[in-house]
């Protein structure tokens, strides 16, 4: 039993830690959050350079690293609220390829993404299937040697900036059987896609994706026709654990600042942080996030066990997260009065990212409801 | 980063459920499993067993009987403990006066006290709070004046555990009124059978003799029997406060307890379905099973910066808080689980030789008294709010 972090991986934490206080101070992330991208291309390839983009995966394809790496590069993003679509392009994209793609799928497309020179999105959601990651309408039908994809991915965070978008789609069964559900590569640009691009409420870009008869080959088809639940719900959940880190980071970083305001702020004469009823709901927050710091840790630890560890230890995490992350954002935005309702302070920001995050593949209730059926 | 034990720490882990497998008495097991009421000779019966097995005082120094176990390795004799039903070790003498003596006591203190405590022949209760301080202890008022020799001790305790079977008290006295409230007090240790002590009983809610009151008269106490300086007590009750928290967040035990809520739930029909089944029940049940998660990890993390010699300090606060507020919602759903069944309630079936059979199903036995008497654990040993307190000072520096 041990929690500390090797010399390799202490490093990639000086490193990402260090990038996010010198490199992204929040005026910084202001001006790229409101480019058109949403991000900062520069930053990009400066990820590239320092090898983020590889994190996580396999040796032999370039990566480095596991679930411990990751959790680390997450936390930092969450501390700096970074946008750059690293969820989508490294722990989903990347990740789904690693998982179950062919030799020549993950020599092309993990080099590039470890390069820089690709980014990647994963839509899995559509307009009525909530957070059941099996509710899948999207059909991908035979035609030729490949298929032809139609359908509507709703909410795709990244898509904007993707070359290439994962999408579920069902080559087989009914709306919400488990089987023939199967995952295809498709290029942003290719005929029939049609993207309709906003800004979400958490500063981060997002599409709907429609596809109308999107012909793709055969070797766009990413691990075996009709079996790709399992492949969605294992990288969703090392996409859940990257997001418990990056809620981690999120919901300290509010901590902090937070607790700093209660001891500068006056009123009647004496700093707020005297009043026992700010202190208490200040170390309700404290509970909140080393609660949500240990199931994240623990989550993080448990990713390669049985699929029903693991989900039991998502679905654990996610619940504690949506539930912490919601309490210390609200609380947080209280505490500072009227400023923390104000844009200009990076408190309501990061608010607005946990809000999203307990939303993110599945809210509390979801996931409580998800654990209740794995432990009974 | 890594969350398995040690080889040699589940070779160890082994070791205690063969042990236990053993040596622990069915009798008492059925007790536990069946939320009875331990009498005195329970206690003491186990802890005989463990102390002939050398394994009383995991935390203690060898020198003083103790084994000396990494806070991993007493973790680990927790959980296997609990598994097996055992019966709990009283912390009073154990945990709590047993290190103040071997950290602060005199050697033949030392020499008198540490094997009558250890062998069970000493029956340690504690005299802290008393009827006008609770949260604000170090405004006691119990007074120890000199007299030659001995200090004449007047004043009253409250809320004294297991006092009725307690040979000696280690006891908070005023010996000075001048100055702050701290600097004034000592820490006593005192005989009960001295003349002009009276234990009084307090009922409780669930109808169950664990308090007491002490009343002192005139007691006569040696000088010799003061640990360590004058007036410095507070320093050694705040010894005695902070030593041996790993294991406060109960994680052992508010698993087990947890585990037979749900086999308690899956029992249980309701509506043609199992109530474990039901949807708002197992949403709580799962609520809480996820909160017990979190609080397993925080201690397990606390536990690993124990092994690299870190003392917990604010933290070990938050497992005091948490673990309460598990159990808690432990013991309110298992009421709730029982529905009707929750309502027969007889504390004389608590009582040994009693001919009252429990009434409803078997899993229904003491589970109303086990819910009325936790509600003290979030206001005994440092209430909730008291906690929180700490850790706004020592975390956060508010």
């Amino acid at each position: 039993m041990d929690f500390n972090l090797s010399e390799e991986q202490q490093l990639l934490k000086d490193s990402v830690d260090r990038f996010v206080l010198d490199g992204y101070d929040f005026e910084k992330r202001r001006k790229h959050a409101n480019t058109d991208d949403g991000f900062s291309r520069d930053n990009w390839k400066k990820f590239a350079e320092l090898g983020w983009l590889a994190v996580g995966l396999p040796e032999e394809y370039g990566g480095f690293g596991g679930p411990i790496e990751t959790m680390i590069v997450m936390e930092a993003i969450g501390r700096g609220l970074v946008t750059e679509p690293y969820l989508a392009t490294v722990v989903l994209g990347s990740g789904l390829v690693a998982e179950a793609g062919t030799d020549a799928q993950k020599t092309e497309i993990l080099g590039a993404v470890a390069e820089g020179n690709c980014m990647l999105a994963f839509g899995y959601a559509e307009p009525t299937s909530r957070f059941n990651l099996a509710d899948v309408t999207t059909k991908a039908e035979k035609k030729g040697g490949g298929y032809v994809l139609n359908g509507h991915k709703s909410v795709v965070y990244g898509a904007p900036s993707a070359d290439k978008i994962i999408v579920s789609a069902r080559t087989s069964g009914g709306v919400r059987d488990r089987d023939g559900i199967s995952l295809f590569i498709v290029d942003n640009n290719a005929s029939g896609v049609s993207r309709r691009d906003y800004p979400t409420a958490d500063g981060l870009r997002a599409s709907e994706v429609m596809l109308e008869n999107v012909e793709v080959g055969a070797d766009a088809m990413l691990g075996a026709e009709g079996a790709a639940l399992p492949v969605i719900e294992k990288v969703v959940d090392q996409g859940i654990a990257a997001l418990c880190a990056e809620a981690v980071g999120c919901m300290e970083m509010l901590k902090d600042e937070t607790n700093e305001y209660l001891k500068t702020r006056k009123q009647f004469g004496v700093p707020i942080g005297k009043f026992q009823v700010l202190q208490h709901r200040m170390v309700d927050c404290f509970i909140e996030l080393e609660q949500s710091r240990s199931m994240t840790y623990m989550v993080t630890l448990k990713l390669d066990e049985d699929d029903t560890e693991r989900r039991k230890a998502a679905s654990s995490a996610k619940a504690q997260i949506g539930k912490g992350g919601v309490f210390i954002g609200a609380q947080s935005v209280q505490m500072h009065g009227g400023m923390g309702m104000t844009d200009e302070l990076k408190i309501s920001h990061y608010y607005k990212r946990l809000m999203q995050i307990d939303t993110m593949f599945g809210n509390r209730d979801w996931h409580l409801k998800q654990f209740a059926a794995l432990t009974q | 980063m890594e969350l398995a034990f040690s080889p040699a720490e589940q070779a160890f882990r082994a070791e205690v459920r063969a042990f236990l497998d053993a040596e622990l008495p069915d009798d008492l097991r059925d007790k536990v499993r069946h939320r009875r009421e331990l009498q005195r000779e329970d206690y003491l019966r186990w802890q005989r067993i463990l102390h002939a097995r050398g394994w009383i005082a995991g935390a203690w120094p060898k020198e003083h009987g103790g084994c000396e176990w990494s806070p991993a390795e007493r973790h680990i004799f927790d959980e296997e403990c609990h598994a097996a039903d055992a019966p709990p070790l009283l912390p009073f003498g154990l945990q709590m006066v047993g290190p103040v003596i071997y950290t602060f006591g005199r050697p033949d203190q030392k020499e008198f006290f540490l094997p009558r405590l250890l062998s069970g022949e000493h029956w340690w209760c504690q005299g802290y709070s008393e009827p006008g301080s609770g949260s604000d202890l170090a405004s006691l008022q119990t007074a120890a004046v000199r007299d030659g020799d001995d200090y004449i001790i007047n004043g009253q305790k409250i809320w004294t555990s297991l006092a009725h079977h307690a040979d000696w008290i280690f006891c908070l006295a005023r010996t000075q009124k001048e100055g702050k409230h701290q600097e004034g007090i000592s820490f006593l240790l005192i005989d009960m059978k001295t003349p002009g002590i009276t234990v009084r009983p307090l009922v409780l809610m669930d109808q169950g003799h664990h308090v007491n009151e002490v009343f002192f008269e005139n007691v006569r106490v040696p000088v010799a029997n003061r640990i360590g300086e004058e007036n410095k007590g507070w320093t050694y009750a705040k010894f005695l406060l902070g030593n041996e928290r790993a294991g406060i967040a109960e994680v052992a035990w508010n698993k087990k307890l947890l585990q037979r809520l749900k086999e308690m739930a899956a029992d249980t029909p309701a509506s043609g379905e199992r109530l474990l089944d039901d949807a708002l029940f197992s949403r709580k049940v799962a609520e809480t099973e996820i909160k017990l998660t979190a609080l397993e990890y925080c201690n397990l993390r606390i536990l690993a910066a124990m092994q690299e010699g870190s003392p917990p300090g604010g933290e070990a606060s938050m497992l005091k808080l948490l673990g309460s507020e598990v159990t808690q919602s432990i013991t309110e759903l298992t009421v709730e689980a029982l529905g009707y069944y929750a309502a027969p309630y007889e504390m004389a079936d608590q009582t040994p030789g009693s001919n009252w059979t429990p009434v409803g199903p078997e899993a229904a036995e003491g589970v109303m008294g086990q819910h009325l008497f936790m509600r003290a654990i979030t206001i005994a040993g440092g209430s909730s709010e008291v906690q929180k307190n700490i850790i706004a000072k020592m975390v956060l520096g508010l």
